[in-house]
């Protein structure tokens, strides 16, 4: 059991309300894909689901327990954030690194043990990046840098795990690979997942829930098929496109129309 | 909280620590008066016990080259750990407690009780104390205000909070500088030794006071360095570890700055320790642990300070320079020495 429950959040920086009474449920075991313009209040939503922002009104709720009255170790054994820009200290290997995911998992009596050691393994290997463990993190590339704080990330064991653009600075192969590892951890582990993405047509591709978020509220939520269609593109993005079933997966594949092809399309409507 | 697979090396942490023992015995059997072993322990023994003193040298070694160097290897060990505390908490090796003002509110704040009230002894460390934990205050107050408020922090907030300790810094100097125009020319004299950070005045008194809060606070500082490698990792990704940001860091920014304040207030802001320890122990052992960089930071004192009261006599004939003329001699080539090595690293 594993539910993370907004109810009438309300989040502000500097007095001004980003996000404004939001109620959202993110299905527990299913794979949610936060998605929006820029601005719209989507990356502040993740930081209300945790407790990096204090809500200035309503609350969020852990399987029916106001995540900011338990002690945060607690929670943090069954909620867990990849923050968008987390920092790798000087010269930290990749298993230092990976191994502070089990940070709340100990206490100031309870120190290493050999089941931190075996979660610290399952995550190195989950992610592929056993092979890398005794590297620095400096000396990695991109791809595998996100995937070694995506092993972090694993380390801590939640039940629900929150990824803030766990995709952006990376090419697209490493993009698809980043979110069939999500994909892999959420079918074998049963994870509950829920990422803001910005790319909308990998975000329909592999979400089993969308979240289609303006200025500050829900715009639309449900599966990608009912959700992602060009009437909420408009909506939601102020941009004019067709959608179609993606080639591949069948699910909802947008393309962009623009100023400059508009009439290239019209000569030739997608039907 | 001890972890495998971590890239320190905890033998080079205890042959620190041997050097330390080492160099502290050096610095009190030898120098300008020797003192033999046997008659150490002697000696020691007793001044324990009531026993027959050694004509000379039972009060050279009891009243000056022992407090002397219990006194350097405890503002050694708090500087260093003050230092380690404040650079890894804010990943900027430039963010020690001397470098951001830290040390010249302690200052500024004795020169004003010596010089406007006339104070000495604990009065004037009570009030180094108060202006240390003062100017962090206002840093803290400064830094943490603003627009990066309940955004994302980390760097950012680490070269505001150095930029307004360095400001503050210059600030306090100017009141310092004024306060000493104006002094009669023998306070100034007292004062001058003591702002160069100096162990020449080096009494038991002095060195029980800074063990009793050293013996708080050196506890304290393992305690609120825990969370402090999970902090490392960025404000958000430790909170999403279950860190509670703003409180923990509270808890290091008190400890470290009630670290530098006892130490200069027991001899002054010896220039450069806290800056110099923790990237030197990072250097000899691979990571800037908490208790390398204290032992680090005693071994500068007390190498300084040897040559500071031996050998800087020898060549100016008899002058026993205050230690932190020495430590801000090295301190200065060291920090050039590592901005080119960091440069090089980078290229």
């Amino acid at each position: 059991m594993a539910v993370l429950e907004a109810r009438n959040l309300t989040l502000k920086y500097h007095q001004r309300s980003v996000v404004d009474g939001l109620s959202v449920r993110i299905p527990e075991g299913k794979v949610t894909m936060i998605v929006g313009a820029n601005a719209c209040g989507k990356s502040t939503l993740l930081r209300g689901l945790t407790r990096l922002l204090k809500p200035a009104a309503g609350a969020v709720a852990l399987d029916g327990r106001d995540i900011r009255t338990r002690p945060a170790r607690e929670l943090a054994r069954s909620l867990g954030l990849l923050p968008q820009h987390p920092t790798a200290p000087d010269g930290i290997t990749v298993r230092d690194l990976v191994g502070r995911g089990r940070y709340p998992h100990q206490g100031f009596f309870r120190s290493w043990t050999g089941k931190d050691d075996a979660a610290v393994q399952r995550a190195l290997e989950a992610t592929g990046t056993l092979e890398l463990a005794g590297r620095d993190v400096d000396e990695l590339s991109g791809g595998q840098r996100q995937r070694v704080w995506i092993a972090m990330a694993l380390a801590q064991e939640t039940e629900v795990l929150l990824l803030d653009e766990p995709t952006t600075f990376l090419d697209l192969a490493h993009q698809v690979e980043v979110l069939d590892l999500v994909t892999d951890l959420n079918r074998t582990r049963g994870t509950t997942v829920a990422i803001v993405l910005h790319d909308l047509n990998l975000a329909a591709r592999y979400a089993d829930n969308v979240i289609a978020m303006k200025d500050g509220a829900v715009a639309a939520m449900g599966v990608p098929e009912d959700v992602v269609t060009e009437e909420l593109v408009r909506e939601v993005f102020g941009l004019e496109s067709r959608v179609m079933p993606d080639p591949v997966s069948g699910t909802p594949l947008i393309i962009p129309i623009g100023r400059h092809h508009a009439t290239a399309n019209e000569l030739e409507p997608v039907s | 909280m001890e972890q495998r697979g971590g890239r320190g090396r905890p033998h080079r942490t205890a042959v620190l620590a041997a050097a330390v023992v080492i160099l502290f015995f050096a610095s009190v059997l030898l120098g300008s008066y020797t003192v033999t072993i046997p008659d150490f322990f002697t000696i020691v023994f007793n001044h324990l016990t009531g026993g027959v003193k050694i004509p000379g040298a039972s009060f050279i070694v009891m009243e000056n080259k022992l407090p002397r160097a219990v006194i350097g290897t405890l503002i050694g060990i708090a500087f260093g750990l003050a230092g380690a505390l404040f650079q890894t908490m804010l990943r900027n090796p430039l963010a020690s407690p001397d470098v951001i003002g830290i040390s010249s509110g302690a200052s500024a704040a004795a020169v004003v009780a010596i010089v406007v009230f006339g104070a000495s002894g604990a009065a004037v460390s009570g009030a180094a104390l108060a202006g240390a934990l003062a100017v962090a205050a206002l840093i803290y107050a400064i830094s943490s205000g603003g627009k990066l408020r309940g955004t994302r922090r980390g760097n950012a907030a680490g070269n505001r909070l150095v930029l307004a300790g360095v400001g503050i810094a210059a600030a306090l100097q100017a009141v310092v500088s004024f306060l000493m125009s104006r002094a009669d020319i023998r306070t100034a004299a007292d004062t001058l030794v003591w702002l160069n950070g100096s162990l020449n005045s080096a009494t038991w008194d002095r060195a029980g006071v800074l063990l009793l809060a050293l013996a708080a606070l050196v506890p304290a500082a393992g305690v609120v360095a825990a969370p402090l490698r999970i902090l490392e990792l960025g404000d958000d990704a430790a909170a999403g570890l279950g860190v509670r940001v703003n409180r923990a860091r509270l808890a290091l920014v008190v400890t470290a700055v009630s670290l530098a304040a006892v130490a200069t207030a027991a001899a002054g802001p010896v220039s450069f320790v806290a800056f110099l320890a923790g990237p030197i122990a990072r250097r000899l052992t691979g990571t800037a642990s908490l208790p390398a960089s204290a032992f680090v930071g005693a071994l500068i004192v007390l190498a300084a300070d040897y040559v500071a009261a031996n050998l800087a006599p020898l060549l100016l004939d008899g002058t026993v320079l205050p230690v932190g003329v020495i430590t801000g001699a090295l301190g200065a080539p060291f920090l050039l020495w590592l901005l080119v090595t960091a440069n090089r690293k980078e290229a």
